[in-house]
């Protein structure tokens, strides 16, 4: 029965169990990976998305509604889209690796001013990023390799947007806490974040949100903000300023930069992370930029030359489309001027709603003081709400906001702002 | 008063964003640039794909169209088609729901979030990346940036100016068990030099038996032989054969929509559930670094992908540039032959893609950037979208000189 073609018996044996191996059941790589939660603000927009009451109402994401509760695409936005599809001399050839030169250009002179004496000393540097989110993943990248003090932490606002902690942990760098809000007065703390100021090592890092605070809406006056650089001098902390909101704040672009510009002429360096999601309207397309102040034209090259290096090795080179919009619009006096008035429609807007949301507080006699509704400034507001009473507000009047309390105001208008505030009555009465 | 950075050092430029710096700001009016990788027209130009164009205005006329947030992992439509597309209008996993995918900021956004996944979840620790010998220079930095230990397989052989199977095939059985193999599945980078399906079927059986991971990386489906499922071969054949993997996918070429950053990263996995864990995990990580990536790019080419007749077209774009390259290779080939140019030049039409491993030297490149103002990298490599009718003579005699005398 054996002929030279027939395997071995022990042959044989080995080709079964090397088939019954391939086949059956090896495991997977990754068995044991462990499922992570579903970000808490995109699983929020889903539950509001799977809601079919018809009076929900989204509170959530900090994006802009208009009255009709919808998005809205900037008139300017869409002028500029316009220009750009007609333009036959664009192409989608590689942008440099920090970017399109005239849309840093801009944004630096954005957030620093026209007439910054940092830029025309040329110590100022920018880097294209991935909006917001990629200008602090990009500066926080930076300092986790080359801050000079090692193992400093970076302190960020109690509260503070989730994703702050979450990016800076992410490239290995400790974070910490600063007190901010005071849930007493529902205004700012100032003599907690200047404590923690002065007893944090010195040479620390502190995250700081120039206008606009999300989440509470809080923002120090011109008179804190010299406290606030003071104490900074004095031990030699790095101020990170996180800028979302430059324009949404009190509707004017140059007002809402001035603790940056504030700190330039007190001679800090810093590194700033703008957006241009919020002012533009521009949130899927990633429009962003880090501006980065140096004591020298020398350092700041060097900062720039790292930073290249290291987008390199993660993006490569930033995506074109959203820049090119914001260049064009803010190149151009006509274009600017038409931004400026698009920005305050939003602005206006959002101010207004504040007011007619306090109107119906105080009518219906809602237990509790609600100046902090108007006093508070940009897109969110910090009702002081607590988790059961959004629970509540979640589950019966299916209104959606996160669980620190925080609404956007963006998501009211004359159509759902009664009706809200019904439910922040209800709830503050018996939750 | 110091600065906080003073001690920072300064990075050298990127060599190729470096080398077309210097090709612009040269005046020579006979200059040619063959450094990177972007597709040029007879004329020499960047070419806008008439489909995308068509896409483009389809999209600024759409007033239902807004810039929200699109979600973590991407626009969906644009996920499952660059899924397809790789894996096969059929393939069996997708229909096992077994595929994820996490759209990307292009090629080096899939290829950085597949690494920097493997860099938190690949259960062997301290398991290194594998890339081939030579590979795209960034290939070692996204690996190294994320701290995975990144070693080199044999690939190129300078003798046949082919590939080294042995000694590929050698380092895949050397390696340490359950290793990183980061593969091109089609028009290698730089050498042009592709596997044979025989070839890929050993690799295959290498890669099965030492329990390796395979991580492709495809930049240029539809460039290599002009059909994007005959490029898609390896992968699906891989698939085949069971293997869970990622396949990071640039558009960047084959829409030629490069400064737009469409990419994805598609994820075969062994069930659904793993699947979604591991996309759960890729979803956490992009939150902190871009959290959400462009919706320009992905939504030119999902808008595409997904008609029947943009498809076409784009088959047809995909094509006309595939064959240009196509007919360069045949036009240098000819003309260093016509010239007597010392050595074989098989090499030239046999490799396939964009590029061209010319196999000369360090100081040959020197004295042709200097001497005749032709730009490309340090190893030969000349990306031959940079050549047309007009400039492929003065190429070739540039060539045969310093061939001849360097």
């Amino acid at each position: 029965m054996s002929s030279s073609t027939q395997p071995t018996p022990a042959l044989r044996l080995q080709q079964l169990s090397s088939h019954i191996a391939k086949k059956a059941d090896k495991p997977s790589f990754f068995e044991q990976v462990q499922e992570a939660p579903a970000d808490v603000i995109f699983a929020l927009t889903s539950s509001y998305k799977a809601d079919s009451h018809a009076q929900k109402v989204n509170l959530g994401v900090g994006a802009y509604r208009t009255e009709e509760g919808k998005p809205w695409v900037l008139p300017v936005v869409k002028k500029a889209d316009h220009i750009m599809v007609e333009d036959d001399n664009l192409d989608h050839e590689y942008l440099p690796i920090l970017g399109l030169e005239p849309f840093r250009k801009a944004a630096v002179k954005l957030i620093l001013g026209a007439n910054s004496k940092a830029v025309t000393e040329g110590r100022t540097g920018a880097a294209q990023c991935i909006s917001g989110t990629g200008a602090v993943y990009t500066g926080a990248h930076f300092l986790s390799k080359h801050y000079p003090i090692k193992g400093a932490a970076c302190y960020i606002s109690k509260p503070t947007w989730a994703n702050h902690r979450a990016i800076f942990e992410g490239v290995g760098m400790q974070v910490l806490e600063y007190p901010y809000w005071d849930p007493a007065t529902k205004g700012l703390d100032l003599k907690g974040m200047l404590g923690t100021m002065q007893s944090a090592p010195n040479g620390s890092i502190f995250l700081m949100h120039p206008c606009a605070h999300n989440p509470t809406g809080v923002d120090p006056t011109n008179d804190q903000w010299r406290q606030i650089a003071d104490v900074m001098e004095a031990k030699g902390h790095f101020p990170f300023f996180d800028c979302a909101y430059q324009g949404f704040a009190s509707g004017s672009l140059d007002k809402d930069a001035y603790s940056v510009r504030y700190f330039v002429d007190r001679g800090f360096e810093m590194f700033i992370a703008q957006s241009f999601s919020k002012n533009f309207g521009l949130y899927s397309e990633r429009a962003g930029n880090l501006t980065i102040v140096a004591r020298s034209v020398e350092v700041k090259n060097r900062i720039e030359s790292q930073i290249a290096k290291a987008q390199r090795a993660v993006i490569s080179n930033p995506p074109a489309y959203g820049s090119r919009i914001v260049s064009l619009v803010l190149n151009n006096e006509t274009l600017y001027g038409e931004w400026e008035q698009n920005l305050s429609t939003m602005a206006n807007r959002i101010i207004d709603m504040r007011k007619v949301l306090y109107d119906e507080l105080v009518r219906l006699g809602t237990p509790g003081t609600w100046n902090h509704i108007v006093d508070q400034i940009g897109m969110f507001s910090f009702t002081g709400l607590t988790v059961p009473q959004v629970k509540v507000l979640k589950e019966k009047y299916h209104v959606y906001l996160t669980d620190n309390g925080r609404i956007s105001m963006a998501g009211l208008n004359s159509k759902n702002v009664k009706y809200f505030a019904q439910a922040v009555d209800f709830v503050v009465r018996n939750h | 008063m110091a600065s906080i950075f003073e001690n920072v050092v300064g990075a050298p430029a990127d060599v190729i964003f470096a080398l077309t710096a210097a090709y612009k700001a040269d005046t020579d009016p006979k200059k040619v640039n063959l450094g990177v990788g972007a597709y040029r027209t007879e004329d020499g130009k960047p070419w806008v794909l008439p489909v995308v164009h068509k896409a483009d205005h389809i999209l600024v006329d759409d007033e239902n169209l807004d810039h929200e947030y699109l979600p973590i992992l991407g626009l969906e439509n644009f996920r499952k088609a660059s899924a397809k597309l790789i894996l096969g209008e059929d393939s069996k996993a997708i229909a096992e729901g077994r595929v994820g995918s996490a759209q990307c900021i292009s090629g080096t956004g899939a290829v950085y979030t597949g690494a920097h996944f493997l860099s938190k979840h690949y259960p062997f620790k301290g398991a290194a990346c594998y890339i081939s010998k030579p590979t795209w220079a960034n290939h070692r930095a996204i690996f190294e940036g994320v701290g995975i230990p990144v070693l080199e397989y044999p690939y190129w052989d300078a003798e046949t100016k082919g590939l080294d199977l042995k000694g590929m095939l050698g380092a895949m059985e050397a390696a340490p068990s359950g290793s990183i193999f980061l593969l091109h599945p089609c028009a290698h980078n730089p050498t042009g030099v592709d596997p044979t399906p025989d070839q890929w079927k050993q690799i295959a059986d290498v890669m099965e038996a030492r329990g390796h991971f395979t991580f492709f990386d495809t930049a240029y489906q539809g460039f290599a032989s002009g059909s994007l499922d005959k490029d898609a071969y390896s992968v699906r054949y891989f698939v085949e054969r069971g293997f869970e993997m990622f396949i990071a996918q640039s558009f960047s070429k084959n829409f030629g929509l490069y400064s737009e950053r469409a990419g994805n990263l598609t994820i075969v996995a062994k069930t659904p559930e793993i699947k979604n864990t591991i996309e759960s995990q890729i979803a956490k990580a992009q939150r902190a670094v871009i959290s959400n990536p462009p919706a320009y790019g992905s939504r030119v080419v999902s808008l595409v992908l997904n008609d029947e007749t943009l498809y076409k077209e784009w088959e047809e774009n995909l094509s006309s540039m595939a064959n240009r390259i196509i007919a360069m290779r045949q036009a240098l080939f000819d003309e260093l032959v016509a010239l007597g140019t010392p050595g074989t030049w098989n090499h030239i039409v046999d490799q396939i893609g964009m590029f061209s491993f010319t196999g000369l030297s360090t100081p040959q490149v020197k004295v042709l950037k200097e001497k005749y103002h032709c730009y490309l990298t340090d190893n030969g490599r000349i990306s031959m979208a940079g050549l047309n009718t007009k400039n492929v003579k003065y190429f070739a005699a540039a060539v045969d000189d310093v061939v001849r005398n360097v």
